[in-house]
Formats: structure tokens, C-alpha cells, sequence
């Protein structure tokens, strides 16, 4: 980086020159380059972060342990990546991200209690984590009253915004919408039929999904809604339920291992997903690791991501994934919004030219990340993301075949009027 | 009153070195967060205690004492819930003046089942008693139709699950699987300075040997020896002539509301409280804590959950990924090498050198002679 801003100082002949004139002030100036545009760590940490003149630390605070290990654990190996590749790239102001991992081990009060530790004992310059809303809202009075940044990565329900995180997943009205317009649009649907696991994010969701299909898709309504506990495996008497309304959509908000019973459920009940349109917004890459390809294929997706685009950034970062975390690893929308966490932190930082925490909160909105895998993203004035929602059918191999996406990027409105 | 001292020597000895302890060394020494954690651990030594009342003394083993850890914990979270909602701020909802989350699910005015946590004093009311209640109905409907040992255990369980399901289930009511967060002042009180934190702790502290000293209290009366009486020879006491069923029930409601006074702490320590806390695995959880720490004990049920919960802390933070091994070859280790716990190896290796040192007297206390006695289940 030194080498591009004072290119003359590489001449020897310029070095010769400037020996034999001035001896003294050459010398001084020899000394400097290396840290030409490396500021003083007084200057860009004024409040006491872990931050040296070579390093700067950063925590990582997910599930590797307990039942969120196994969609948390690609969100790590996202954010680690990024890192490894920020480090090669010459870190953030000069200073090497070094990162000190913590397990929130599927359970919120150790998610706050770790988090607190990141904060005080640690003095994180930056957290990346947390997964399920539950851990969020955990640790959310921790981030606000020690100040801290936290880059969140799930799609989840919206109705927040602080001025401690950044949601670089999508909030639930840049899922929910653009897809189910798609869907009437290109599918003619008329009847949605919402199910869901019984927790926040799937009620919010299929609320805001039944406002817009009963209020903005004329001449379309909901035959059902229903919610099952976390963890439930008995969907049969709900697919007989589906079979007696036959609505043109099944719009599925179920979560973690119920999927893989209830995709396996709706096979054996004789709906072919080839003629059944069914929606969902939870259904990743990862997940269908666990339903098995054959069971899931035909289904739609709407998110923001599938490993399967086509965009320069996403085949460079695909292998790169790969060649770290191995050949089988698949990458799903929340893997790579997760990776998307210490590259946004980084260009922020640069662009406040500072790590405090209040300066990069004021600096983030706007800020952009060309580079990101799903392509152009940029932060919000709400501390959520611009991004595009796209809409994917599985394919037995595991993988999403894009089918559309929007024409621009969509605007994160975490609290929608008119769908509370 | 039957004993003529309320602590032997070597109870005494455990109080006094507990309360040096938590008193002075570990203010002096912890920083407010590590602090603050040994307060969280301590809560679960709340739990401990009434488990050392009924399951080490009364031989119930109740695997939902969660259910009551998280019914006092709850109750004290809508109280400061409610205070955090006032109507300055929650101006942006459409509904000012009621919780964030019953916004959300679309809720316009507050349950009734709430309002009463408007009042402080009938919220600290509502936290003995609401889980004592409980207690009493589930102990009334199982032990006098004479319902025990393991099917009572598996029942606790059932209960533990159900709570949990319709909490997460109702979540317009309750904050659903989210729990109730964001919890800010008690009675105008900011819970959330390091200030308050520290004083919080001692408050908990002192609580803390307010419940060792009542727990005491319940084991030297005569009640406490019919409890083990009744452990041994279920069938004999109750043809001497005394109602098993009632003891039984008082013995589970003791250790419901110790277990509500913890919870209660923790939700004001750790500043939430989520259904997490009262489903199976952290019911099972507590049991455990009291298993290593011995459940013939009370000092042992106290130093069971602090050790346990700091090994707990110490391995998540140095070996994020294989911490859980590392705690399940702790619990393994200790079940199978010192079946009392912590306070039996104390009795069997530690106690007779201190008591060799110290040329002991002949005197042999009648406590002590009943922590020796075999368990039972």
C-alpha cells in the first residue's frame, strides 16, 4: 500500500539523491513510509477498543455448539474467510483483524454473557455473530449499553433497527414481497396457504405475507395458516389439510430439522412439487443438505442468495470457500451474508477513518461492497441492507437453478406501515 | 427446639468459608463482569438448595425445577417489562404503553393476568407465591394418590415441557421463545449499571444465606427428619401414623420457592428470561449441579453450581468447540468416582484429617450422622 502512494521513494536513484543531500530529513522520511498511511492508533481509537499500530481485534460470537451448531457453524467459516482475505489484502487502516472466538452454545443467556465478555474484557473493535432472533435480542441491551458493533447476518423478522447493528441478511418485507409477486404474477396464484414453526420470525413473516396477498394481490386470499413447535416432525395431518384446499401455493416458513420431515412428509403424501407450487423463505443450500435434494426438488426459494449465481464475484468466492472448509461444504444466503460482516465493517472503518464505534455507526449508511458474492450491496440509512431478492427452484443436486430476480435492489423497511 | 446448635463444627466451618467467600474475596478480586457471572451461577445455587431439601432429604427427585426457577424469573421480568414500557418509550408503536412484543402480535390493550405486575410489592408477592401455589396443586395431585419416585420425576418432566411449549406457543402473551428482553430499571432503579450490578450481588449473596440458614432450619426440625424417615421407610412412617402426602408437598413447595427466588435473581442479573430456562435440559441441568456438589448438602448444592457453572464458562472460553466434552467427562468423573459429590469427598477425605489435626472430641453430631446415611434412589 506504501509502495502506491509514494512510488518515489522505491527509486533508488531517488534514495542516493536524497542520502547524499539531506541526510537527516531522508532518514526520517525512510522511517515514515511504512507507516505513511497507517494513522496513529491515538487518532483512530479514541475510546479504549483492542486496537494497536499492527492489530486490531475483532470477536466472532456464534453456535458451534448445541442444535444452532449446524447452521451456525457456516456463518464461522464465512467470517473467517473474510478475515483471512482482509489480512492478505493488508487489513483495515494497516492493522491486521485478529479475531477471538466465543460459543454462544445455542443458548441465549450465554450469548449475552459472551458477548459482554467481547465487549468489556476483550474490548472488541467489532463483533460478527449471533443467528436465531433469540440470540439477538439477547445480546441487544449488551451492544446498546457498551456500545459495541455487531454485524448480524440472518434474514429475520424486522421491527428493529439499532444503532449497534448491521443486518446484512434481508428483513422479512425483502424477502416476503417481491417473491410473492413473482408468484401471482408469473404463477397466476390465487390462494396461499402459510405454515410456519411457531416462533417470531415465521408468525412476523406470514403476517406481513398475508397483509400483502389480501390487501395488494387483488383477487387473492389465504385458505390456511398454521404454526407447529420448533422441532416438530409430525406434518400429516396438515398435508391432508392441503390436500382437501388445494391451494395454487404452499408458503413454508418451517425451520432447522422439521424440514427434513415435513419435505419427506409432503413426497411420501404423494405432492409432486413439480405440479404443487411451494414457496418458501427458509430453505437454504444448508438445509437441503439435510432434506436431501430428491425430496426438496421443485420447490421455490425467495432470498437474496443461492450458491449457483453467475457473477464474478461469486465464482471467485465459491472456490475460495471451498478451498478452506473443503469440497463439500455448500453455501447457503446466510453463509454468505455473514461473509459480507467483516468486509462491510472494513470499508466502513476506512471510510471513518476512525474504529470508533459512534463514528462507523454515523459512517455506515451508504457505505457499498462491490465485491459481495450476491453483487452490489449497500448500506442503508436503517443500518439494513439494499439488496436484490431473487427467487431460485431446488434441483435434486442440492442447488438452486435461478429463475428470477428483481430488476433493482430492494429497500430494507424493517418496520413496513401498513403490515403491523 | 430439639438441637441445641443450629450448625456443628464443620457446618459452621462450610458457612463461615462460604460467606469469607462470596463476601470479601471475590468482590475484592473479580472484576464487575466476572462478578456479575458469579451472580448468574448463584442463582442456580438457589435451585440447589431446595433440591437438597427434597430430593437429597425428601428423596423426590422433581427433574422441572425449572418450571419454578423460570415462574419466579418470569414474574419479576413482567414486572420490569412493563416499567421499561412506558408510553415516552414506546411511542413508536401503534399501541404506546404495552411491551414491545405484544406490538408486534398485533395485541391493542394489556393481558389482565399483567396488570397486577404493575405493583412492586404484589410483584415480589406473586414471586413466592405464584410457583408455590403451582407446587401445591402439582404436589396435591400426585402424592396424595401416592405418585412417586421415578414417575414423578417423568411427570416434572412432562410439566417442564408443557410450560415451556405454551410459553413459546403464546407468544403475544409471553415474548414467545424470544422471552421477555430489554429489561432496563427496577422501581426507577437502573439494573443495568456496573453499580447496580455490584449491589445487586450482595443483595443476592444475602438472600443467598437467608434461604441456606431457613434450609437448615427445615432439616433439624422434626419435619425434616420424618422427610428422611420417609426416604428410607416410605410404607412405616405413614403407619406410625403421619400423612406422607402432606410432607411430601411441603417439601416440594419449599424447594419451588427457593427455586423462584433464583430466578427472580437471575432475571435481574443477566437483565432477561427466555423460555430456555424452563424447559427439560436446564431442569436436568440444575439437578446435575446438586448432584456434583453432593445432594446430601446444602453448602455442597451452593458449591456445586458455582464450580460447575465457572468450569462451564472457563472451558467455553478456551475451547470454544470441544468444551461440552470436556464438562461431560467432569460430570462422568465425579458421578462414578464420588457418588456424594463434592461434600462427600470433603466428608470422607478432607473432614477426618482436619478433625485428625485437630484431635477431635468424641461429640458426633446427629447432622452428621444423617449425611452419611445411604441415598436412597
Amino acid at each position: 500500500m506504501s509502495d502506491e502512494t509514494k512510488p518515489g521513494l522505491k527509486s533508488p536513484l531517488r534514495r542516493k539523491l536524497l542520502m547524499g543531500m539531506a541526510a537527516l530529513p531522508a532518514m526520517s522520511m525512510l522511517g515514515r513510509p511504512a507507516f505513511a498511511d497507517v494513522p496513529a492508533t491515538s487518532a483512530v481509537n479514541t475510546t479504549g477498543l483492542a486496537v494497536t499500530d499492527s492489530e486490531v481485534t475483532v470477536g466472532i460470537l456464534h453456535s458451534v455448539t448445541g442444535t444452532m451448531a449446524i447452521s451456525e457453524t457456516g456463518s464461522v467459516e464465512a467470517e473467517k474467510l473474510a478475515i483471512e482475505q482482509i489480512n492478505a489484502a493488508g487489513g483495515v487502516l494497516g492493522r491486521k483483524i485478529k479475531f477471538i472466538q466465543e460459543d454462544g452454545a445455542s443458548d441465549w443467556p450465554t450469548f449475552a454473557e459472551k458477548a459482554k465478555k467481547l465487549l468489556v474484557n476483550d474490548k472488541c473493535a467489532a463483533v460478527m455473530g449471533c443467528w436465531t432472533s433469540a440470540s439477538r435480542k439477547a445480546v441487544l441491551p449488551v451492544f446498546e449499553q457498551y456500545n459495541g458493533m455487531l454485524y448480524y447476518p440472518t434474514f429475520y423478522e424486522g421491527l428493529e433497527q439499532s444503532k449497534n447493528v448491521i443486518y446484512t441478511g434481508q428483513e422479512a418485507t425483502q424477502q416476503i414481497i417481491a417473491g410473492l409477486d413473482w408468484v401471482n404474477k408469473t404463477k397466476g396464484a390465487k390462494s396461499f396457504y402459510l405454515l410456519g414453526s411457531d416462533y417470531i420470525w415465521p408468525r412476523t413473516s406470514n403476517k406481513i405475507a398475508r397483509k400483502h396477498i389480501e390487501n395488494h394481490l387483488p383477487g387473492c386470499k389465504v385458505v390456511g395458516e398454521e404454526y407447529f413447535p420448533l422441532g416438530s416432525t409430525q406434518f400429516n395431518s396438515v398435508i391432508n389439510k392441503i390436500k382437501l384446499t388445494k391451494p395454487d401455493v404452499i408458503y413454508a416458513i418451517i425451520v432447522g430439522g422439521s424440514n427434513v420431515a415435513f419435505y419427506k412428509q409432503l413426497k411420501a403424501a404423494g405432492i409432486d412439487l413439480s405440479k404443487q407450487t411451494l414457496l418458501t423463505i427458509s430453505v437454504t443450500e444448508d438445509e437441503i443438505d439435510g432434506i436431501g435434494g430428491e425430496n426438496i426438488a421443485g420447490a421455490y426459494a425467495c432470498m437474496k442468495y443461492f450458491q449457483s449465481l453467475d457473477n464474478a464475484n461469486n465464482k471467485a468466492f465459491v472456490p475460495a470457500f471451498k478451498k478452506m472448509w473443503g469440497e463439500k461444504t455448500v453455501i447457503g444466503d446466510v453463509t454468505q451474508a455473514a461473509y459480507l460482516g467483516p468486509w462491510l465493517w472494513k470499508l466502513t472503518v476506512e471510510k471513518a477513518q476512525s474504529f470508533d464505534i459512534d463514528k462507523i455507526a454515523a459512517a455506515s449508511p451508504g457505505v457499498e461492497f462491490k465485491g459481495a458474492p450476491e453483487g452490489y450491496v449497500r448500506i442503508h440509512e436503517n443500518h439494513h441492507l439494499w439488496s436484490k431478492t431473487r427467487v431460485g427452484r431446488a434441483k435434486a443436486d442440492g442447488q438452486y437453478e435461478l429463475i428470477y430476480e428483481t430488476a433493482d435492489l430492494v429497500e430494507p423497511d424493517p418496520f413496513p406501515k401498513g403490515y403491523q | 427446639m430439639i438441637n441445641s446448635r443450629f450448625f456443628n463444627r464443620s457446618e459452621l466451618l462450610g458457612f463461615l468459608a462460604l460467606a469469607v467467600l462470596l463476601i470479601v474475596i471475590l468482590p475484592l478480586s473479580l472484576d464487575i463482569f466476572r462478578l456479575n457471572l458469579v451472580a448468574k451461577y448463584l442463582t442456580y445455587a438457589f435451585v440447589g438448595i431446595g433440591l437438597v431439601l427434597c430430593w437429597g432429604y425428601g428423596g423426590i427427585l422433581s427433574l422441572g425445577q425449572g418450571v419454578f426457577f423460570g415462574l419466579g424469573g418470569y414474574c419479576m421480568a413482567m414486572y420490569l417489562k412493563l416499567e421499561a414500557s412506558s408510553v415516552a418509550n414506546t411511542k413508536i408503536q401503534s399501541t404506546p404503553g404495552i411491551p414491545d412484543f405484544m406490538d408486534w402480535n398485533q395485541l391493542t390493550a394489556l393481558p389482565f393476568f399483567w396488570k397486577p405486575f404493575h405493583s412492586f410489592p404484589i410483584t415480589l408477592l406473586a414471586i413466592l407465591l405464584v410457583p408455590a401455589f403451582f407446587a401445591l396443586i402439582i404436589g396435591a395431585a400426585m402424592f396424595k394418590r401416592r405418585v412417586g419416585g421415578v414417575y414423578f420425576a417423568i411427570i416434572t418432566q412432562a410439566i417442564a415441557a408443557i410450560l415451556t411449549i405454551l410459553i413459546v406457543g403464546q407468544q403475544g402473551y409471553t415474548g414467545g421463545i424470544n422471552g421477555i428482553t430489554d429489561l432496563r430499571t427496577l422501581h426507577g432503579w437502573d439494573i443495568r449499571t456496573d453499580h447496580a450490578k455490584f449491589i445487586l450481588y450482595f443483595v443476592e449473596v444475602v438472600l443467598l444465606f437467608g434461604c441456606i440458614v431457613a434450609a437448615q432450619f427445615i432439616r433439624l426440625t422434626k419435619l425434616g427428619r420424618i422427610l428422611v424417615a420417609m426416604r428410607e421407610q416410605e410404607d412405616r412412617v405413614r403407619f406410625s401414623g403421619y400423612s406422607v402426602a402432606n410432607f411430601k408437598i411441603f417439601a416440594f413447595c419449599a424447594a419451588a420457592v427457593f427455586a423462584a427466588i433464583g430466578g427472580a435473581m437471575f432475571t435481574l442479573e443477566v437483565g432477561f428470561m427466555s423460555p430456555s430456562f424452563v424447559g427439560i435440559v436446564p431442569s436436568i441441568e440444575m439437578v446435575i449441579y446438586t448432584a456434583v456438589g453432593g445432594r446430601m448438602s446444602i453448602f455442597g448444592a451452593v458449591w456445586g453450581a458455582l464450580l460447575v457453572n465457572f468450569a462451564k464458562t472457563s472451558l467455553s472460553e478456551s475451547f470454544p468447540q470441544l468444551w461440552l466434552f470436556g464438562l461431560g467427562a467432569l460430570f462422568i468423573a465425579v458421578v462414578l468416582a464420588f457418588p456424594n459429590g463434592l461434600s462427600g469427598i470433603w466428608a470422607d477425605h478432607v473432614q477426618p484429617r482436619i478433625d485428625r489435626l485437630l484431635s477431635s472430641r468424641k461429640s458426633k453430631s446427629v447432622a452428621g450422622m444423617i449425611a452419611d446415611g445411604a441415598p436412597a434412589e
